[in-house]
């Protein structure tokens, strides 16, 4: 009698194991599966093309041609402005908040820049389309075109329709902003008092302690604080299509239209008639997985390190 | 003590800042703080200028008949979006099916297998899978749900909702039951229980307010999501429940009027856009104060 109870108790044990494993087991499997089926629906693309897929300039789909270095280019450069824009704004929340923010505001900036995060994509978009193109097809690009003088530079060229890469950038900046500076405040945070404390007591100001004790503390972290808002910034797709203008040609200024592999899938992807346009869009999804993959470990690697170093 | 060790760059440039007259680094201190509140100023501007502008644009257009009306043909106004509510709710609810249970026992595996190589690795792909671009998802879910079966679902669009939720409820689990104090297990150990139930109905029982929290945190993240939407559950104009056809949802509504030339559109787009962020936020509030009242709760 006791024994059975005991072994029905085990064999009831084992089973809540396998389960809780099987439930574990399923992230590593369906990252696997998820990788491997956009490979397969990418293939016949990457066979076609092969290497001349991410070098090619033309992205033609009546002629059935399909290269996309303008897409990658597009991903790239939008993503990279909107780290330069958002990165000083960010990491000078992550200190306030961290560093000098007395009690009372601490929590409500905290809470307010972490909304920032909860707001979908698609309404950032409908909020670019009809408040931030306006502002800065009569208010930004005239300035930095005319007043500023930047108009013959290449990166300030051409007419400002609004649809553009520094819009798409804009945006960007604002919705990776509260990624970067939670990832950064956390780190500052995890840096132990005494650092602050010796800084201190040796006599340095309260920004030289920041400077000199607490941000090199915990510098790889805010790195990768920073390649986290990169792996978002690459990967993001609804507000990049509704302000970027999705038009495939390489261009070095920064006001013309631009395309990035994400906004190209959910622009085209529903009205893909042909196997290769499909199978073209796919290809550009599993650039975009490739490297976000690798950007994303990059970043937990790093931010991870200071974790570890910190307790 | 140790005179051979050189100074470090650190510790150099320190000493140099630390030689200038005191006036002058305390300018430099009075600077940098006040460039920081600018920037916490200025960090919290965007959203205060989105919320304020959404809740005058979207409520202007906000009326009963956007709740429970269909959507009009162009051309004609008024009409609302009592399908596309409806979609994303039941959009939701799939998505909450498959990310709940899966996440909530991966969870339970990451707490109680702390430090196994398995359990290491499976967290390091969590967060991984967490980063994954949503469009991606997209594509994954059509790729294997529609494509083979050749038409658009909702099914689809929900199980890659589901897919996205996963790791969010996975490590929000693990961090909550972590909370739980060892005691308590090994009190319920030493009473005879049996470790499964220990698990299920001491320890996830006493987690459970702040896994709560995490599902309306994952379910707040997924309900606005567009992009994995776009060619699974593709938007439907037409009122429709079934879950192996196309189906509407709110994000999808709010782009496809966002992006129309239409006046009349724009407006219920807004107005789309303001129930869709009061959906979102007073999830995300109500998961905030469940939280807080666990913390306080947790310090007697």
């Amino acid at each position: 009698m006791g024994s059975t109870s005991i072994e029905g108790a085990s064999s009831a044990d084992r089973w809540y194991r396998i389960i809780t494993t099987a439930c574990a087991l399923s992230i590593p499997l369906l990252l696997g599966f998820i990788a491997l089926q956009v490979f397969v629906g990418a293939w016949p693309a990457f066979e076609k093309f092969g290497l001349s897929f991410l070098t090619g300039s033309t992205w033609d789909v009546g002629a059935g041609e399909f290269g996309a270095a303008p897409m990658i280019y597009g991903t790239v450069v939008s993503s990279v402005l909107a780290l330069v824009l958002a990165t000083p704004l960010a990491l000078g929340v992550a200190i306030f908040l961290s560093e000098f923010a007395p009690p009372w505001l601490r929590q409500p900036v905290a809470f307010l820049v972490d909304l920032l995060a909860a707001i979908p994509s698609v309404v950032y978009g409908l909020w670019g389309i009809f408040v931030l193109l306006p502002v800065l097809r009569e208010d930004v690009m005239p300035f930095l075109a005319t007043t500023l003088g930047l108009g013959n530079t290449p990166l300030f060229s051409g007419p400002a329709y609004g649809n553009s890469m520094l819009a798409a950038s804009v945006i960007l900046a604002i919705m990776i902003l509260p990624y970067i500076s939670a990832v950064a405040r956390e780190v500052l945070m995890a840096v132990p008092r005494a650092q602050r404390e010796a800084a201190l007591a040796l006599g340095a100001t309260r920004w030289e302690m920041i400077r000199d004790a607490v941000v090199p503390y915990a510098r790889s972290g805010i790195i990768g604080g920073i390649i986290l808002g990169l792996g978002r910034a690459l990967g993001e797709t609804m507000a990049v299509t509704m302000l970027i203008g999705n038009r495939a040609e390489l261009s070095a200024s920064l006001f013309a239209p631009g395309y990035t592999l994400a906004s190209v899938i959910a622009n085209e992807f529903a009205e893909a008639s042909t196997e290769f346009h499909t199978a073209a869009l796919m290809a550009c999804g599993a650039v975009l997985l490739v490297v976000t993959l690798m950007v994303n470990m990059i970043a937990r690697w790093l931010v991870g390190r200071v974790a570890r170093e910190g307790r | 003590m140790a005179t051979t060790s050189r100074p470090t760059g650190q510790q150099r440039a320190f000493a140099e800042r630390t030689g200038r007259s005191l006036g002058r680094r305390r300018v430099t201190n009075a600077v940098m703080l006040g460039i920081m509140y600018v920037a916490a100023f200025a960090a919290t501007l965007p959203l205060v200028f989105i919320l304020v502008h959404l809740a005058r644009e979207g409520a202007s257009s906000l009326d009963l008949a956007f709740f429970t009306r269909m959507p009009k043909p162009v051309g004609e106004t008024g009409g609302g979006m009592a399908n596309a509510i409806t979609g994303t709710l039941i959009l939701i609810a799939i998505a909450a099916a498959i990310g709940l249970p899966i996440g909530i026992g991966a969870g339970l595996h990451l707490a109680e297998q702390r430090g196994t190589r398995l359990a290491n690795a499976v967290r390091f792909l969590s967060d991984v899978l967490n980063g994954l671009p949503s469009i991606v998802m997209g594509i994954f879910a059509w790729q294997v749900l529609v494509r083979p079966i050749g038409h658009f679902s909702a099914l689809a669009g929900g199980i890659a909702l589901g897919v996205m939720m996963i790791p969010l409820v996975t490590r929000t689990t693990e961090e909550m039951i972590r909370l739980v104090p060892t005691s308590l297990r090994e009190a319920a150990l030493a009473l005879g229980y049996a470790r499964w139930r220990t698990s299920l109905s001491i320890v996830l029982r006493t987690a459970l307010p702040g896994i709560v929290t995490g599902a309306l945190v994952a379910v707040a993240r997924i309900a606005g999501e567009t992009a994995p939407l776009i060619f699974t559950a593709f938007g439907n104009q037409f009122w429709s429940t079934a879950l192996d056809q196309p189906m509407a949802a709110l994000p999808l509504q709010i782009y496809s009027y966002a992006t129309s030339p239409f006046d009349d559109w724009h407006r219920l787009a807004w107005a789309g856009a303001l129930v869709l962020i009061a959906l979102v936020l007073i999830i995300s509030l109500v998961a905030r104060f469940a939280t807080r009242s666990r913390f306080t709760a947790g310090h007697d």
